[in-house]
C-alpha cells in the first residue's frame, strides 16, 4: 500500500494543513511568551523593556491567584462529578425501551447545541434572577424568600450552568457505550443471581470505564478554560469568588491593562494544564489501552 | 433433583406465536437435546425454561415446584451461553467465583470450589488470566466452570460449540458428555447440528416451528422416525424420500430409505440410475445417483473401494425391511 512514492505524496498533501496549524498555534504561543517577559502596560505603553520573571512573580503573588486556582479545580471537579454520575444514570434510563425514544434522545442532546454565552444568559436572567427568575417565582409561590444564586453561591451556580451544558455530551458517549454491552453478559449475571444493583456495579460500570475515561479527559480539557459563562454571569465576582485562572488572565490583561502579567498568567495556566493532563493520563489513561 | 416439566406452555412475541401449546417431561439426570433447523424455537424454549423470557401461558415445574413466576436466579439452573458471556474485566477465577460471590459465600469457600471446578476442567493454570487471553475452547470451559460451581439442578447449554472449529468441537463434545457422566445432573442442550444431538443425547427433542415433532432416544429417531420431517432431519447424509408410483408400489404415500440401506450393483437391481458426483471420504463413498425415476437425486453409501465413475450406470436395491413408509399426512405408517 504505502510505497515510497505514495508516502512522499501524502506528506506533500498534508503539509499546507500542518504549516497552517503550526502558525496558528506557534505564533500566539511565542507572542505570549515574549510579552510575559516584557513590561507592557496599556496605561503606560511608552515604558517598555525586559523585566525578567517579575511578571510571573506578580501573578503568582497576586492574592487572587490562589482563589483562582482553587476555583478552577472546584469547577472542573464539580462539573466532572455531576456530569459523569448523572450521565451514567441518564444513559441507563435512555437505553430502556420507551415511547418516543428518538425524540427524547434529541431533546437530551439539545443543551449541547446552545452556545455557552446564550445558555449562561438564559440561566442568569430567566432562572436564577432573584426578581424575575423562574426559581424566585417558584420560591415565592411556596412562600419562601427568593435565593440570589449568582451573588450568594456564585461558583456553585456556574458549576450548575456548565454541568447542564456538558451533561448531554457525557450522556451521549455513555449511552453508545451501554448499547455496546453484550446482552448475554447481563443475562448470565442475572442467572448467576446478581441483583439489578450488583449487575450495574459488576457488569455495567466496568464496561463503561473506558467511556468514562474518554468523557473525563475531553471534558477536563474544555473545563479548564471555562470563560464565557463567568463573563456574562458573575464577572468573576463577588470579589474573586467565581474567578478561575482563565478569567484571572483576562482580568489582568484587559481590566487592569497589564498585558505582561496577563501573558505570564497564560503561560502558568498552560503549565498547570499540562500537569493536570500528565496526572490524568497516569491515573486513568491506562483504561484506554487494550 | 433435576426434574423439569413443561405443561401447555406457549410463547408469543406480539401477535406472533412462536411456541404453540407444548408439553415436555425431562427426567432427572437426563441429557436432553433440543434440535431443529434455525428459527424453530429451540433457543426460545430454553430461555423460557431458564426464565430469561416469560411464558405467555402454561406452567413450568422444576422438581415438582411451580417455577413459572420464579426469577432466573432462584430456579437453580445454570446456563452456558453461545457467546460464553464471560465478564471481560474479571480474571478466570473471578468469573467462576461470580455466582458464589453473589450468593454471599465466604472467600475460602469460594476459592475451594473454584479450585475444584478448575481442576475438573483443566483450567488450574489459567485462573489468573482474563478471558481475552484465552482460546475459544478455554473460554468455553470457563463458561462451564461458572455453571458447575453453582451445583445447579440442571445445566442449560445454548449452542455452546457453534463458535469452535471442527476439531475442537469433537473434543468438547466428548468433554461435555464425560462431564454429564461424572456429575449425573440433568442437562438440556440446544443445537442445530444433528450430529451433536445423536452423539450426546439420552433423549432428543426434534422441533419445527415451535412444535415438537418427536421425542425419543437417538436410535429410536433413527430407526423409527415418526414423520417425514424427522426422517429427513435425523441422519447424515439425509434419508432419500420419494413419492409417486414407486412409493405406492412399496406401500406408502411417501417412502424413505437411508443411503446406507441401499445396495449397489453394476449389473442388476430394482432401480436403474446414472452416477453423478461421488464424495470420497476414504472409508465410505457417497454417490449421487440421478435419473432413477424416484426423485432428482438419490444418495447412496458404498464402501470406499467401489470403482464407479461419473456417468456410469448402476442399479440400486433397498433393504426391504429398512424402508420407512409414510402416509399422505406425513406420519409414519405402522
Amino acid at each position: 500500500m504505502s510505497t515510497q512514492h505514495s508516502r512522499t505524496a501524502a506528506r506533500f498533501m498534508i503539509a499546507p494543513a500542518t504549516v497552517l496549524l503550526l502558525g496558528w498555534m506557534l505564533i500566539p504561543l511565542c507572542m505570549t511568551l515574549y510579552y510575559s517577559f516584557r513590561r507592557y502596560r496599556l496605561l503606560t505603553p511608552d515604558r517598555t523593556g525586559w523585566v525578567g520573571f517579575r511578571n510571573y512573580e506578580n501573578f503568582l503573588t497576586n492574592p487572587a491567584f490562589m482563589d483562582a486556582l482553587t476555583n478552577t479545580l472546584a469547577l472542573v471537579l464539580g462539573v466532572l462529578i455531576i456530569t459523569v454520575v448523572l450521565g451514567v444514570l441518564l444513559a441507563i434510563l435512555l437505553d430502556q425501551p420507551m415511547f418516543g425514544q428518538g425524540i427524547v434522545r434529541i431533546l437530551v442532546i439539545a443543551p449541547f447545541f446552545v452556545m455557552p454565552t446564550v445558555s449562561a444568559l438564559v440561566w442568569k436572567n430567566m432562572f436564577m434572577n432573584p426578581v424575575n427568575g423562574l426559581f424566585a417565582y417558584a420560591a415565592k409561590a411556596v412562600g419562601l424568600q427568593p435565593y440570589d444564586f449568582l451573588s450568594q453561591a456564585p461558583l456553585l451556580s456556574i458549576i450548575g450552568i456548565v454541568s447542564w451544558q456538558w451533561l448531554p455530551f457525557a450522556t451521549l458517549i455513555l449511552l453508545t457505550a451501554i448499547q455496546s454491552l453484550d446482552s448475554e453478559q447481563m443475562e448470565a449475571a442475572e442467572m448467576d443471581g446478581a441483583s439489578p444493583l450488583s449487575r450495574f456495579w459488576f457488569i455495567t460500570l466496568p464496561h463503561l470505564s473506558r467511556a468514562i475515561t474518554v468523557v473525563i479527559l475531553i471534558q477536563t480539557i474544555f473545563l479548564l478554560s471555562i470563560f464565557a459563562e463567568i463573563l456574562v454571569t458573575t464577572n468573576g465576582g463577588p470579589g474573586t469568588a467565581s474567578t478561575n485562572l482563565t478569567y484571572l488572565v483576562y482580568a489582568e490583561s484587559l481590566l487592569n491593562y497589564d498585558v505582561g502579567e496577563g501573558s505570564a498568567g497564560g503561560v502558568i495556566a498552560i503549565i498547570l494544564a499540562n500537569i493536570v493532563a500528565i496526572f490524568l493520563m497516569r491515573m486513568i489513561g491506562k483504561n484506554l489501552d487494550a | 433433583m433435576g426434574n423439569i416439566t413443561l405443561k401447555q406452555i406457549t410463547k408469543s412475541f406480539g401477535d406472533v406465536q412462536v411456541i404453540p401449546p407444548l408439553d415436555l417431561e425431562i427426567n432427572e439426570g437426563e441429557f436432553v437435546v433440543f434440535v431443529g433447523p434455525s428459527g424453530c424455537g429451540k433457543s426460545t424454549l430454553m430461555r423460557l425454561i431458564a426464565g430469561l423470557e416469560d411464558v405467555t401461558s402454561g406452567s413450568i415445574e422444576i422438581d415438582g415446584r411451580n417455577a413459572t413466576e420464579t426469577s432466573p436466579a432462584k430456579r437453580g439452573l445454570a446456563m452456558v451461553f453461545q457467546s460464553y458471556a464471560l465478564y471481560p474485566h474479571m480474571s478466570v477465577r473471578k468469573n467462576i467465583a461470580f455466582p458464589l460471590r453473589m450468593a454471599g459465600m465466604s472467600k475460602e469457600e469460594q476459592n475451594a470450589k473454584v479450585e475444584a471446578a478448575a481442576s475438573v476442567l483443566n483450567l488450574t493454570d489459567y485462573l489468573e488470566r482474563r478471558p481475552g487471553q484465552l482460546s475459544g475452547g478455554q473460554r468455553q470451559r470457563v463458561a462451564i466452570g461458572r455453571a458447575i460451581v453453582r451445583e445447579p439442578a440442571a445445566f442449560l447449554f445454548d449452542e455452546p460449540l457453534s463458535n469452535l472449529d471442527a476439531a475442537l468441537r469433537v473434543g468438547m463434545r466428548m468433554e461435555i458428555s464425560e462431564l454429564h457422566k461424572k456429575l449425573a445432573t440433568t442437562m438440556i442442550y440446544v443445537t442445530h447440528d444433528q450430529v451433536e444431538a445423536m452423539t450426546m443425547a439420552d433423549k432428543i427433542v426434534v422441533l419445527q416451528a415451535g412444535n415438537i415433532e418427536q421425542v425419543g432416544g437417538p436410535l429410536e429417531l433413527y430407526h423409527r422416525p415418526r414423520n417425514t420431517f424427522v426422517a429427513g432431519f435425523i441422519g447424515s447424509p439425509k434419508m432419500n424420500l420419494f413419492s409417486g408410483e414407486e412409493a405406492t408400489k412399496l406401500g406408502g404415500d411417501t417412502v424413505g430409505i437411508r443411503p446406507e440401506h441401499l445396495n449397489v450393483s453394476t449389473e442388476s437391481g430394482m432401480w436403474k440410475g446414472r452416477v453423478g458426483v461421488s464424495e470420497h471420504l476414504g472409508s465410505d463413498t457417497f454417490l449421487h445417483v440421478h435419473d432413477t425415476g424416484l426423485t432428482d437425486l438419490i444418495t447412496v453409501r458404498v464402501s470406499g473401494e467401489m470403482a464407479v465413475h461419473h456417468g456410469d450406470t448402476i442399479y440400486l436395491s433397498p433393504d426391504m425391511d429398512k424402508l420407512h413408509r409414510f402416509g399422505a399426512d406425513g406420519l409414519r405408517l405402522a
